[in-house]
Formats: structure tokens, C-alpha cells, sequence
């Protein structure tokens, strides 16, 4: 690839998405982009920049930007978020609301993975006899994505990663080399195309937003921007659950990390007050 | 250490689940079918068993029957880890005792997540 079209690239998706995309791994700009150029029936990748810079069409800008925040994604990943949902949040929050559903958001779901994992652990909470309210939605930026997150159906390889072997036989059934996760889980999360940048004043209040491993993948100030309206979108006892090695620290003083659980994090109370005062 | 007893008629599939076992820290142990896995579990019951289906002389599935009606044969953590990749084979090995399973082809990451899941 050539110089200005890596260049290009970079400054496409930091101006889209916020991301940040190191124009050294010119391997990774291409191992994502070919598929693209493919799909979309051009020769070759600078043909499909040629194409994105002269038409600026939103749908072939985007094709590009998407394919650039692919993430790793595996069912009940790191695990302990899942424990902290069924041990600490979720009794937590559900005392608080007496009754109300607790609102739960995972933010950048990529193929599925996290929030289908709440909905098998949730599940599995009601089936151990209690009454378990919860509301789960999903978004992601990509609506290739959220396309197969919807479809439920994932290679052999996916779910051998983090699902275990009765969760499998409980919750999925093979459609010849795939397999597919039940309508009775498919059917418990909502789906929303959001983009993180783009502000989150219309998304409502969520009790539980699950952002794990994006923010690492922003530019800095779209680091600290996104933590920030998150903030607002969650109420003042509401948790935040980012990457295990992902601090909330940019954002200054708006979250607190929860003792003993990496990644978990609680609003600061004293932080709005500070603001207002 | 930990013991591993990786049960496969295949010696390179036992010599690549080997070398991610012994990097989990596992000390290894092989047997090319059920009936070599019987008398090295009769010999010394090891703490994980990696598992395959379809072997000659005893398979996977007769084997693991039999060792868990042996004394301490509750004991080991047993992984199947096969080219089956059906619902009824799975259930099936699950009904006899299985812990976790395995579709082949694998790679250290599922033997990494499925021994987690399994406890190991």
C-alpha cells in the first residue's frame, strides 16, 4: 500500500470512529481491507480507496471502517466479569430496584459473544429457582457485525472458546458445519447500531454497561469523551465493566474501580457534586 | 505435577497435545487405546485424562465407562477430544461421565479453555 492511502485509511476511521489505527501495521490494513475490496468487486485495495475518496458514499466509507474494528471476541471471556454479573451487580442493583429489571448494555458486542453469554448465565440464575429481572441490549458501530451477532450462529472454532460443554448441549444446536444459539436466547437482547463517538445522549439510562476492550482501541480524547458520556448514561450506583488491564482513569475522578475485581467500576458520586459545585 | 494421560492412536496428535500439556505444566503420560489407558490408570491413576473417541482395540467411550466403575476412577478429569463433533456423541460422552470435550482440530488456546472450564 501506498503511503497517502494508508494514511488516508488512518485518518478515515480515527475521523469515524475514533479509533486508532497504527499506520506501521500496514499487514493488518491489508489482511482487513482485501476481504473488503473483494466483496465489494474492486481489483484491488488502492482501487477501493479510489472508490471510497471519489464517490464518499456513507455505505462504502463505513465497509472500510468497519472491517478495521474487528475485535477478538469468545463466549464468558476473562470469566470474571460473569461471576461479578451474578454475585455483586446483579443482587446489588436488583435490591436497589426492588422488582424494576435491571438495565444491562454491551457496548461494541462484535459477534455476540458477551451479551449471549449474560443471557445463557442469566438463564442459569433463573433456573436456580430465583425471580432474575434483567434487560439486555447490545450495539455495535459494525452492521456486518451486528448482522451475525443476530444470526446466533457461530464456526465450531467460536464456540470452543469460554463456552462450556453443557452450556453447548443446553443452549445450541448444530446447523450442518455451524452452530446456533437457541431462539429462547436469541430473543432476550435488543440490538442497536451505536456508535460510541457519535454521543449517547439518545441510548436512555443503563444500569450495567459492559465496554470491555474498546476503549484501548481509541484515540485518546475519544478514550476520555466515551468514558464521559458513559457516565451519564448510567445512573449513580451503576457499574462499569471495561478490559481487565483497562483503567477508567483518563476520565479523572467519574469512576471509581471496585476493589479486588479489574476492570469493574462504579460512578463516583462525589464527582457530579464536585462538578456542580 | 500434575499428570495427564493423553489417550489417541494417532502419535502425532499425542505428540502435539504433549507439548501444550507440558507447557500448562502438566507431566505426560500416552496410550495408543482404551486398554493401554486402563492399565496405566490401574498403575497410577493420573489427575487428567485427554480423550479420544475412535480407536482400535478399546474406544474412548467403553474406556471411560470402565474406568469410572473403577476404584478412584471418579477421580481423574476426563477430556474427550474427537472428530466427533455431534450432538448425540457429545451428550453421550457427557452420560458417561466426560467432563469437557473437544471437536478436533484443536489448538492450545480450546485445550487451554476447555481444561479451565473443566476445572484443571
Amino acid at each position: 500500500m501506498r503511503p497517502d492511502d494508508i494514511s488516508f485509511v488512518v485518518s478515515l476511521c480515527r475521523a469515524k470512529a475514533g479509533l486508532k489505527v497504527s499506520a506501521e501495521k500496514t499487514y493488518l490494513i491489508e489482511s482487513r481491507l482485501a476481504p473488503v475490496a473483494r466483496r465489494e468487486g474492486y481489483e484491488s485495495i488502492p482501487d477501493l480507496l479510489a472508490a471510497v475518496r471519489a464517490k464518499r458514499e456513507e455505505p462504502l466509507i463505513w465497509s472500510v471502517v468497519e472491517a478495521m474494528t474487528l475485535g477478538e471476541s469468545a463466549f464468558f471471556r476473562d470469566r470474571a466479569p460473569f461471576d461479578a454479573f451474578r454475585d455483586e451487580i446483579y443482587p446489588t442493583l436488583a435490591r436497589a430496584r426492588g422488582g424494576e429489571a435491571v438495565k444491562v448494555w454491551s457496548a461494541a458486542c462484535a459477534g455476540g459473544q458477551e451479551v449471549y453469554s449474560l443471557a445463557m448465565l442469566i438463564t442459569e440464575m433463573r433456573d436456580g429457582g430465583a425471580p432474575v429481572n434483567v434487560e439486555l441490549a447490545a450495539s455495535d458501530i459494525s452492521a456486518r457485525a451486528l448482522e451475525k451477532a443476530q444470526s446466533g450462529l457461530y464456526s465450531q472454532f467460536e464456540i470452543q472458546r469460554g463456552l462450556p460443554i453443557r452450556q453447548l448441549v443446553q443452549h445450541f444446536e448444530k446447523v450442518d458445519d455451524l452452530w446456533r444459539l437457541s431462539a429462547d436466547i436469541r430473543r432476550m437482547v435488543r440490538w442497536r447500531r451505536i456508535n460510541l463517538i457519535a454521543g449517547l445522549g439518545a441510548v436512555g439510562r443503563w444500569d450495567v454497561v459492559f465496554c470491555r476492550n474498546v476503549l484501548s482501541g481509541l484515540d485518546a480524547p475519544y478514550q476520555k469523551k466515551v468514558l464521559e458520556d458513559l457516565m451519564l448514561v448510567l445512573p449513580e450506583d451503576g457499574y462499569l465493566v471495561l478490559g481487565a488491564k483497562e483503567s477508567a482513569q483518563i476520565a479523572g475522578d467519574a469512576f471509581r474501580p471496585v476493589a479486588g475485581s479489574p476492570g469493574l467500576f462504579r460512578r463516583n458520586p462525589e464527582f457530579r457534586a464536585a462538578a456542580a459545585a | 505435577m500434575r499428570t495427564c494421560l493423553v489417550v489417541d492412536d494417532s502419535r502425532v496428535i499425542r505428540k502435539v497435545a504433549r507439548r501444550i500439556l507440558e507447557d500448562m505444566g502438566f507431566e505426560i503420560a500416552e496410550a495408543a487405546d482404551g486398554m493401554e489407558a486402563l492399565a496405566w490408570c490401574r498403575a497410577a491413576m493420573p489427575d487428567a485424562i485427554l480423550l479420544d473417541w475412535n480407536m482400535p482395540v478399546m474406544n474412548g467411550i467403553d474406556f471411560l465407562r470402565r474406568l469410572r466403575g473403577e476404584p478412584a476412577g471418579e477421580t481423574p478429569v476426563v477430556v474427550f477430544c474427537t472428530v466427533e463433533n455431534d450432538l448425540a456423541h457429545i451428550s453421550e460422552a457427557l452420560e458417561a461421565g466426560a467432563n469437557e470435550y473437544i471437536m478436533k482440530p484443536f489448538d492450545g488456546d480450546i485445550i487451554e479453555s476447555k481444561f479451565a472450564e473443566a476445572g484443571l
